[in-house]
């Protein structure tokens, strides 16, 4: 956890107090004291980081991420791709390493529903075989054939436990929901290890195709 | 949404993991992860069950679903997502399973996950919960398992326990309360 000074932790005690009432939780708070450490004092889950996106060919998180917590949380608000139809993917590095190439074995699955509605086979829930990784070393698939109109976007939730570990390999879960590129809902529930017991250290997202356009991402640490 | 850590229980080569205070009216919710939770004997499942007596008896009755998602490493065998009904209880009172068939061949193998206990000291309805799970099966490959379920009980659960369906187990669970 990030120590914080007594004029920061002042800040945060009147921000996290008055918060519904003079200050809207985020970006203030982060103005006021950095993105480090932001939650309540004595909290048990720490914000740790923010990442404001703005058209970046990957998002990479490259601090933070060490033997402190045993799991990490990263959630994902309004993911915007620049390319219409792409694929939101993640890689790890292990510490000492070079290059997001770690080797993943996972599974993937997902529930569809068209604003149409649809029919028959266009609705439902399925394994996804070809989004699932055995022994690869690729970016793994997140959420698939995101849309890039104005109001189009994924929002999702990852964990990953215990990356310092270098005993066990290390186990991520991820759940997502994304607006299809041909205007649907389509959630994707996606797990595996990462299959090393070298400690994780660094973490990075991006789009199949094209940029990451806009979109938040935050990085919490569980006690 | 605050998140309290309450209690941290660290096993090592013990037959179960068990929470037995703090489980009370002062949260709506309980979250219990595990990390990295290590069977001692290949191919058990990992479970839990809750008690109404502080934990003198765990066998309350439930009734559950549970299904899965697996993949080998290897690329063979059935890689499926599949509801489980040897895995559900239907007003059974046994421990119920989180993880199946999980590996130790390799040191390096484990599951990890977190469990939702909903209102556990209502005297009105049944309590509910549902658990997210992923570890490294028996034959080498990930599984994703989901369950979830109620007490069907209207005393209070105030005791929670983990174990293995045989022998010992190593790792954390943690349990959070939640306002």
């Amino acid at each position: 956890m990030v120590e914080q000074s007594g004029t920061a932790l002042l800040l945060e005690q009147i921000c996290n107090h008055h918060e519904d009432k003079i200050m809207p939780l985020g970006a203030f708070k982060a103005a006021l004291m950095g993105t480090a450490g932001v939650s309540a004092a004595g909290a048990d889950v720490v914000l740790l980081s923010t990442t404001t996106v703005s058209d970046d060919a990957t998002v990479d998180i490259t601090s933070g991420i060490d033997s402190t917590y045993g799991e990490y949380i990263f959630r994902f608000y309004n993911i915007h791709p620049a390319t219409d139809s792409t694929e939101f993917l993640f890689q790890v590095n292990g510490a000492g390493e070079s290059g997001f190439n770690e080797t993943i074995t996972s599974t993937q699955f997902r529930t569809y529903h068209p604003e149409s509605g649809g029919t028959g086979g266009s609705i439902g829930i399925s394994y996804d075989a070809s989004r699932d990784q055995a022994e690869g070393t690729a970016y793994q698939e997140l959420s698939a054939e995101v849309g890039s109109g104005n109001d189009e976007s994924l929002a999702g939730i990852l964990h990953l436990f215990n990356p310092a570990s270098t005993t066990y390999v290390k186990h991520f879960i991820w759940r997502g929901t994304a607006y299809y590129s041909e205007d649907a809902n389509y959630a994707n529930w996606t797990a595996g290890y990462i299959n090393t017991t070298t400690a994780i250290d660094e973490i990075s997202f991006m789009f199949a195709s094209g940029n990451v356009e806009s979109g938040t991402i935050k990085m919490w640490g569980v006690k | 949404m605050a998140m309290t850590l309450i209690t941290t229980n660290t096993s090592s080569d013990a037959a179960s993991s068990d929470f037995t205070s703090s489980i009370d009216n002062t949260y709506k919710l309980y979250i219990f992860k595990f990390y990295d939770v290590e069977p001692e004997t290949e191919s058990v499942y990992f479970s839990f069950q809750g008690s109404t007596d502080g934990g003198s008896n765990y066998d309350t009755t439930m009734t559950t679903t549970n299904f899965i998602a697996s993949h080998r490493e290897d690329d063979g065998g059935t890689t499926q997502l599949i509801y489980r009904t040897g895995n559900d209880q239907a007003e059974g009172s046994a421990f119920q399973l989180l993880c199946q068939s999980m590996g130790v061949g390799g040191a390096d193998e484990s599951a990890v996950g977190e469990l939702h206990l909903f209102n556990p000291s209502n005297t009105t309805y049944v309590k509910h919960f549902y658990c997210t799970a992923q570890h490294y099966q028996d034959t080498p490959g990930s599984q994703n398992s989901f369950t979830a379920g109620y007490f069907n009980t209207t005393s209070a659960i105030d005791a929670v326990s983990f174990k293995m369906s045989s022998d010992n187990m190593d790792g954390t669970i943690k349990m959070y309360g939640v306002g």
